[in-house]
């Protein structure tokens, strides 16, 4: 077992884990943060998707050892049920999701795109969230959704 | 699946981290960005007995100059490449194949060198180092000492790293600006790996082409450079005829494999075609 201080959504947790644990499974089983979920064996789907230091990983890639001493975001942590954040909110009325198992990586990928590229042309979007993989609603209404938020984050009106 | 338990260790300077490796039993395992390795070991197709973690060993991440060359950290990740001022300067095509890889989670944590000795046919970057001939400076037990490219990569995910060696930084000549480059990638789907793919840099002189480097991506169990289609191109016009006509010998030498994403005859075809666009593009046509 290794000891690990790590701050997870704003709260401090000093824990004991095994060097193997991987961080999706730390955050899911250990501290019960179930809002991210894991969709492959393979790193490609995207669906783990936490900020580590502020950045997009995939959580099931990275050992939760390996998160010592770092800040972790989930999807539990961006926004609440009353306050929505701008990204929660775009996918929410664009329909960006039907089964919702995508979504809280889809939306942890677009707030890191979104950060670096305020405002991402349609193809940089699609290439922006490539790393994040979608069953059921075909990309369209999550790609409007990234754009809605966007325009709303950047201040302007937000295209319909 | 999660891996098999093994011991971790954690050094923060490279001396610190050969004692762990040679301390860490028979079968140690170096952890860069764990892009590659993490994947293999949660289908339990690697289980070490030690994982030795490079993340904190800052000495090997970031890029500088010496001279006319750029040293470029083995830890440095692929988000790092693609931002950094001096790469985009002096070594361009690295950026490009760089923005190629994967997709933006995984180039967040992947890095330069885990890239080039985890030697896979299909990585986008191996060609790249070959095309640039970049060296490879390796730190083992007994010091340190350096690989050229064509030396480095020795077969299938085989490199010139040692049991009990780590990869320390890359070493790559300044291209300076009368040098033109592409990387030209095929493959089908989003943050999928290179089905073939072609590393081209280009030095125009007078309407001519006066030098070609040319690396290829997945053309055989190593990286390879397209000998015959460079020595075609030296002095040739810098016209579509003449690149066209050199494209032709791009396979030549080569020994792509067949799978499920295509055969080796398609492979052979396409590298041709690939050669064509990547030299077209980097002559400026
Ligand atoms: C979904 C997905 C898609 C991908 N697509 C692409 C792609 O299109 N093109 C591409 O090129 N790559 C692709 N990759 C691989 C990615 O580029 C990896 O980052 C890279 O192959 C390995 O780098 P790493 O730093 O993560 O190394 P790790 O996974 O940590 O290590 C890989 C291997 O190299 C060894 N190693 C690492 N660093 C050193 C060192 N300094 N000295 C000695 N040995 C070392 C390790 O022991 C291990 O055997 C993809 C990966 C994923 C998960
Ligand atoms: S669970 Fe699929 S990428 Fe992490
Ligand atoms: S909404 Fe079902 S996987 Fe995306």
């Amino acid at each position: 077992m290794t000891s690990i201080n790590v701050r997870v959504d704003g709260a401090s947790y000093s824990d004991d884990v095994e060097p193997r644990t991987l961080l999706v499974h730390y955050l899911r089983e250990q501290l019960g943060k179930v809002g991210t979920v894991v969709g492959c064996d393979t790193s490609n789907c995207g669906a783990c998707t936490v900020h580590l230091d502020g950045n997009a990983v995939k959580s099931c890639t990275v050992f939760a050892v390996q998160a010592d001493g770092s800040e972790v975001t989930t999807i539990e942590g961006v926004g609440s049920a009353d306050a929505l954040h701008p990204v929660q909110k775009a996918f929410h009325e664009m329909h960006g999701l039907q089964c919702g198992f995508c979504t809280p990586g889809m939306i942890m990928a677009s707030i890191d795109l979104l950060q670096e590229n305020p405002s991402p042309s349609e193809t940089e979007i699609r290439e922006g969230i490539e790393g994040n993989l979608c069953r059921c609603t075909g990309y369209q209404n999550i790609v409007r959704a990234v754009q809605q938020a966007a325009g709303e984050l950047s201040g302007s009106a937000g295209q319909a | 699946m999660i891996p098999a338990p093994f011991a971790y260790a954690r050094p923060t300077t490279v001396d610190e981290a050969l004692q762990a490796i040679a301390d860490g039993g028979e079968d140690v395992k170096i952890l860069a960005g764990g892009q590659s390795l993490i994947p293999v070991m949660r289908l339990r197709l690697a289980a070490p007995e030690t994982v030795v973690d490079l993340t904190r060993v800052t000495e090997l991440r970031g890029v500088r100059e010496e001279g006319d060359t750029l040293v470029i950290g083995a830890m440095t990740t692929h988000h790092d490449v693609i931002t950094d001022p001096l790469i985009a300067q002096h070594a361009p095509l690295i950026a490009e194949a760089t923005e190629t890889v994967a997709d933006r989670q995984v180039r967040r944590r992947g890095t330069f060198g885990g890239a080039l000795a985890h030697a896979d046919p299909a990585g986008d970057l191996p060609a790249v180092a070959l095309a640039l001939d970049a060296e490879f400076v390796i730190a083992g037990p007994n010091g340190r000492r350096t690989v050229g490219a064509a030396d480095f990569f020795v077969d299938y995910l085989t490199t010139a790293l040692e049991d009990g060696e780590l990869l320390v930084e890359i070493r790559v000549p300044k291209l300076s600006g009368t040098w033109g480059v592409r990387y030209e990638k095929f493959n089908r789907v989003a943050q999928a790996w290179s089905i073939v793919a072609v590393a081209a840099a280009v030095r125009r002189e007078n309407g001519h082409i006066a030098e070609a480097r040319i690396g290829l991506t997945n053309m055989g169990p190593t990286p390879l450079r397209a000998r015959a289609t460079e020595a075609a191109l030296a002095g040739a016009d810098a016209t579509p005829e003449a690149i066209a006509a050199a494209a032709r010998s791009a396979g030549e030498g080569t020994s792509p494999s067949s799978d499920l994403n295509g055969q080796a005859d398609y492979r052979a075809h396409l590298v041709q075609v690939l050669t064509r666009r990547a030299v077209s593009a980097a002559a400026g046509l």
